[in-house]
């Protein structure tokens, strides 16, 4: 069995990739889940407490997602909303607030 | 009539013209088309906004939807405990209108030819489409409850189950009610929209009697075997703050309700209540039995989960409570607004020739308060799944409050402004 799961793995990254490469759309998508609580493309309402995600720095969330993701930064419901995403979504998703206004 | 229509397409043009040049930096939009809409709810609202705002402008979308303003029905049963008004869970259509360029019909659509691509509507005349989406929520199967089945009944026995006069006029019978008196809310047996919603309206119908009429109970009748959504924080919410006002009855299935005397009659037994709020079982919006589209159980439509599309009929895409959900999938309006995004993706890459996207992702997240300000979620994430062809369930991610609080009882509100604005504006 041990061999095998590399295999696996490595399956999964490669269709990962092309269908990345067929839907150019992909980030948007993934991006869009996240805008019912942090606004369409990230724009929060002002003053609903929410956090404004469009511009930025996609270094900062993808920190702040992996935080989450391994319980370092405390949340209410994030901790639990950034595991149901893969690291390659997740980049997708911090690409695409990065170039939001 | 015709002129009125071709004058609103001509504003519709004008506003898709402005909208392209701003969103003109952004990629794509070579689709092109008019998709119709059916049902201005939380997953068609979405859908009409989102095929605009991708599509540039160059998608033409008609949103049907019967009523004049969207009314949420998250929320609502804090109107029915006395804590926010109406105007508090209402929202104009005009975003979709002057902002978007959505065309926005006050009718109701009657029926549809998918072979000849045209709905017709209650007012007069058809209408054709190139992709139709139908968000038409659910309708009771008010002939499972015999004594429900009278326009009559349905005035006096509420299910409030949709928001509108339906929450006005339950809040209306609590108050009526006298000091001492029961409240008794019917859970039909899974699935129905919105699983926490029944045990929300409780504890919060048990907030309002606790300080205004102290010595009223509360009563759920569950057609379930047991409580369906967040179960250790509403049984904890119920001994904690409402001991001795609420009690849960499980395979408590209302079977008939006698109107004259409120009474719900179960199989073995009968309970009468001064305020009988009766929730019936549901199926997909009667317009999806009318369409002629595959129903699973004569009651949920079966859809592609990469396209939202129906899978009997093509061209036809549905979305929101009307299906039949995936894997652990609940029925709620945050769900919807996911499926009308999936959808708009999948629609705009169909009318352009491309094939929708092979891995679509939903989420789900719902706030339920339990008292005025104390709030607890259930979260969960969706992932298409190629073996199974539909979303499954993320494993290991997910989940509930560790505890109410009042902190997601601010975050709740946060929640219904965005997704509202998500929505509509």
């Amino acid at each position: 069995m041990k061999p095998f799961m590399p295999i696996a793995a490595l399956c999964l990254l490669a269709l990962a990739s092309t269908s990345q490469a067929a839907d150019p759309n992909l980030g948007r998508n993934l991006a869009a889940t996240c805008a019912n609580c942090h606004g369409t493309n990230g724009n929060a309402v002002k003053g609903s407490g929410m956090d404004s995600l469009a511009g930025m720095e996609k270094t900062k969330t993808l920190q702040k997602l992996a935080d989450f993701k391994s319980g370092d930064k405390p949340a209410s419901i994030m901790h639990q909303i950034a595991k149901g995403y893969t690291d390659a979504q997740l980049d997708l998703i911090a690409t695409y607030f990065a170039a939001q206004k | 009539m015709m002129l009125m229509k071709r004058r609103d397409f001509l504003k519709v043009g004008a506003a898709a013209g402005a909208m392209a040049s701003l969103y003109g930096c952004a990629g794509g939009g070579k689709a092109s088309g008019h998709v119709v809409v059916v049902g201005g709810g939380y997953g068609g609202a979405t859908v009409a906004k989102y095929l605009r705002m991708w599509s540039e402008g160059g998608v033409q979308v008609t949103l049907i939807e019967r009523n004049p303003t969207f009314i949420s029905c998250p929320i609502s049963n804090l109107v029915i405990g006395g804590t926010k008004t109406m105007e508090d869970i209402t929202v104009s259509y005009d975003g979709l209108k002057n902002k978007w360029g959505v065309r926005v019909v006050q009718d109701d659509v009657m029926a549809v030819d998918s072979v000849k691509k045209t709905i017709s509507l209650k007012a007069g005349g058809s209408m054709s489409y190139d992709r139709l989406v139908l968000s038409p929520g659910v309708d009771f199967m008010f002939d499972q409850i015999p004594g429900l089945n009278t326009a009559d009944a349905q005035s006096k026995i509420l299910h409030a189950w949709k928001a509108g006069p339906q929450t006005v006029a339950l809040r209306k019978q609590l108050e009526s009610m006298k000091n001492g008196g029961t409240y008794a809310i019917a859970i039909p047996k899974a699935p129905y929209r919105c699983p926490p919603g029944p045990y929300e309206r409780a504890c919060l119908v048990a907030n309002y009697f606790k300080e205004h009429k102290p010595k009223s109970k509360v009563v759920i009748l569950d057609a379930n075997e047991d409580v369906m959504s967040k179960k250790g924080l509403f049984t904890k919410a119920w001994s904690d703050l409402y001991k001795g006002i609420i009690e849960y009855r499980n395979n408590s299935e209302v079977k008939d309700v006698e109107v004259g005397t409120n009474t719900a009659v179960l199989e073995f037994d009968k309970f009468k209540a001064d305020v009988l709020n009766v929730i019936p079982p549901h199926r997909a919006g009667d317009i999806a039995a009318k369409s002629g589209i595959k129903l699973i159980n004569n009651r949920w439509v079966d859809i592609n989960w990469l396209s939202m599309e129906s899978t009997s009929t093509p061209g036809i895409h549905v979305i929101g409570d009307a299906i039949f959900p995936a894997p652990t999938m609940p029925k709620s309006g945050h769900m919807a607004n996911q499926h009308g995004k999936l959808a708009a993706a999948a629609i705009l890459n169909m009318l352009s020739g491309q094939e929708p996207s092979p891995e679509p992702v939903v989420m789900n997240t719902c706030y339920s308060f339990v008292d005025a300000k104390n709030v607890i979620h259930v979260s969960s994430i969706h992932q298409y799944d190629a073996a199974t062809k539909t979303v499954q369930p993320v494993k290991g991610a997910g989940g509930v409050s560790a505890a109410r609080n009042e902190l997601e009882g601010k975050v709740a509100m946060g929640w219904a402004k965005n997704i509202w604005a998500d929505m509509l504006a």
